[in-house]
């Protein structure tokens, strides 16, 4: 998947390490983001057109294309189930967390 | 004393018009005021300044202090060197964005046109209004005349940027007093000034090759170290002050003493403090008691924020008594600076006596006989005179 991976963030050792005033390098991921969700969305490959509308649509941005296989980045997928309601395939299913087939 | 100015020249202009043209002289790049009594000679003089092209500047009208405050923090997170100016009301407007300028470590300067804040409704001048910014993390200076307006302004650029401050300055000016009075102030050169502060090459701005996140949430478990760094600034600020008035003073030839410049305090059993134009009066005062031989002398107080607590306690050996004129006052309690002036003598061995003068509210003239009569209540008091700890001066009724 060619999302951005999640960096430790290196915490000042010493007050020589504190920056000027409260700033950090940009653009760090540092922690996942998707604790609130309660509906992973699961994607059927075999129904799946790869037309790209969730891609498009995906408020998060968290769906990749970059592989044969559409990929879902649930470190940030917040569980919407947007992309899934908009599918032409039907072939994006919202399944419960913990639930058995959850992947 | 070693003089190199090359082409400074005099002229007789107000202490608005002093500030105008020291702001000038420091070459921002950007500008963000909106205009106040009594400060709005400084907006239209810059207002001209950049109009005729004497200033290579971006002046950004705003349609508020708080706005202003925002526009300059925004150029500085730029790089830019950022100017703004304003006095009461307007002051109290931007509260909340000193914070944030002082907290993100900005140096910003600032010049602030004392005038008490309403209500009563009045544009006269007293330093309710910036005394009561204390806590907003800026430096803050006082002036007494025009000259050192405009020369705290080229000196507040080299402090606030000094690498061991990064903190913004707010250069205060007694309202009307100070900003409307006109003197005879030596403008320097700006090849001297050029030499004194060079471009401003920020260590806090937005650098595309090294992104970086500004202004950020610091949790609750880092934020007491962010502080901490702010109380260190200030600190070094007390050293950086003498060093930069040394090195101003050998340029320009004008030393102003730091954090507080004492006046014929040498063998003085009591003496008064005070910020801002009435020292000015002061020394005519001491000036004709010493001549008198009565053994007075003045202590003005230039910084508030850092405050020279180091200096009041090296005075409490050397003093009996000490007089605190405010142009303030904290209600229920009282003047702001008599309270800190206070707190830095009670670990001291001998503690003086000290007597808050409340004096010169919203504008009333702090007059000669009035600072005459502050001695002489002193001299009462170290005779053993009963005299009241907080005193209002020229006030009409008492209860």
């Amino acid at each position: 998947m060619a999302k951005p991976k999640i960096v430790k963030f290196q915490y000042p050792q010493s007050l020589q390490e504190m920056p000027l005033g409260p700033s950090a390098a940009a653009g760090l991921l540092t922690e996942p983001n998707a604790g609130w969700r309660i509906q992973r969305p699961i994607i059927d490959h075999a129904k799946c057109s790869k037309c790209l509308l969730c891609w498009v649509l995906c408020p998060e941005g968290v769906i990749d294309k970059e592989n044969e296989e559409l990929e879902i980045d649930m470190n940030y997928c917040k569980g919407c189930g947007l992309c899934a309601h908009e599918c032409p395939k039907v072939s994006i299913t919202m399944v419960g967390e913990g639930e058995a087939d959850g992947q | 004393m070693v003089n190199k100015s090359r082409s400074s020249r005099l002229d007789f202009i107000n202490g608005d018009e002093a500030v105008a043209y020291g702001a000038k002289l420091c070459r921002p790049q950007v500008i963000a005021v909106y205009p106040i009594t009594p400060q709005t000679i400084v907006v239209e003089r810059l207002a001209e300044f950049v109009a005729n092209g004497l200033m290579n500047c971006e002046y950004v009208y705003v349609e508020s202090e708080h706005s202003a405050m925002c526009a300059a923090m925004g150029a500085s997170l730029v790089g830019a060197r950022a100017f703004t100016a304003t006095s009461s009301q307007g002051l109290a407007y931007m509260h909340e964005m000193l914070h944030y300028v002082s907290g993100s470590r900005f140096p910003i300067v600032m010049m602030n046109a004392n005038r008490t804040l309403a209500a009563p409704w009045n544009i006269f001048g007293d330093q309710r209004d910036s005394l009561a910014q204390r806590d907003t993390g800026w430096i803050q200076v006082y002036v007494e005349n025009g000259q050192e307006a405009l020369d705290m302004i080229i000196q507040a650029y080299a402090l606030a940027e000094n690498d061991r401050v990064y903190t913004p300055v707010m250069v205060n000016l007694d309202g009307f007093v100070n900003t409307h009075t006109f003197e005879l102030v030596e403008i320097p050169d700006q090849h001297d000034v050029d030499e004194f502060l060079p471009p401003f090459r920020s260590k806090n701005a937005i650098d595309f090759t090294n992104p970086r996140s500004f202004c950020i949430t610091a949790a609750t478990e880092w934020n007491t170290e962010f502080r901490y760094q702010q109380q260190e600034a200030m600190n070094n600020a007390k050293k950086v002050i003498g060093e930069v008035d040394k090195k101003f003073g050998d340029q320009f030839g004008r030393y102003y003493g730091g954090l507080v410049e004492e006046y014929r305090c040498a063998g003085a059993e009591v003496v008064l403090v005070g910020m801002g134009s009435v020292v000015g009066t002061s020394r005519i005062v001491v000036d004709r008691l010493r001549d008198l031989g009565v053994e007075v002398g003045l202590v003005k107080l230039r910084f508030y924020r850092p405050f020279p607590v180091e200096y009041f306690k090296s005075l409490s050996t050397r003093v009996k008594a000490i007089g605190v004129i405010d142009r303030d006052l904290s209600f229920g309690y009282e003047g702001a600076v008599a309270s800190d002036v206070k707190s830095a003598l009670c670990s001291t061995e001998v503690v003086p006596k000290v007597i808050n003068f409340i004096a010169g509210i919203a504008g009333r003239d702090i007059t000669k006989e009035n600072i005459e009569e502050m001695y002489n209540r002193l001299f009462n008091l170290i005779k053993g005179g009963d005299e009241k700890e907080l005193q209002f001066i020229g006030l009409r009724w008492e209860s």
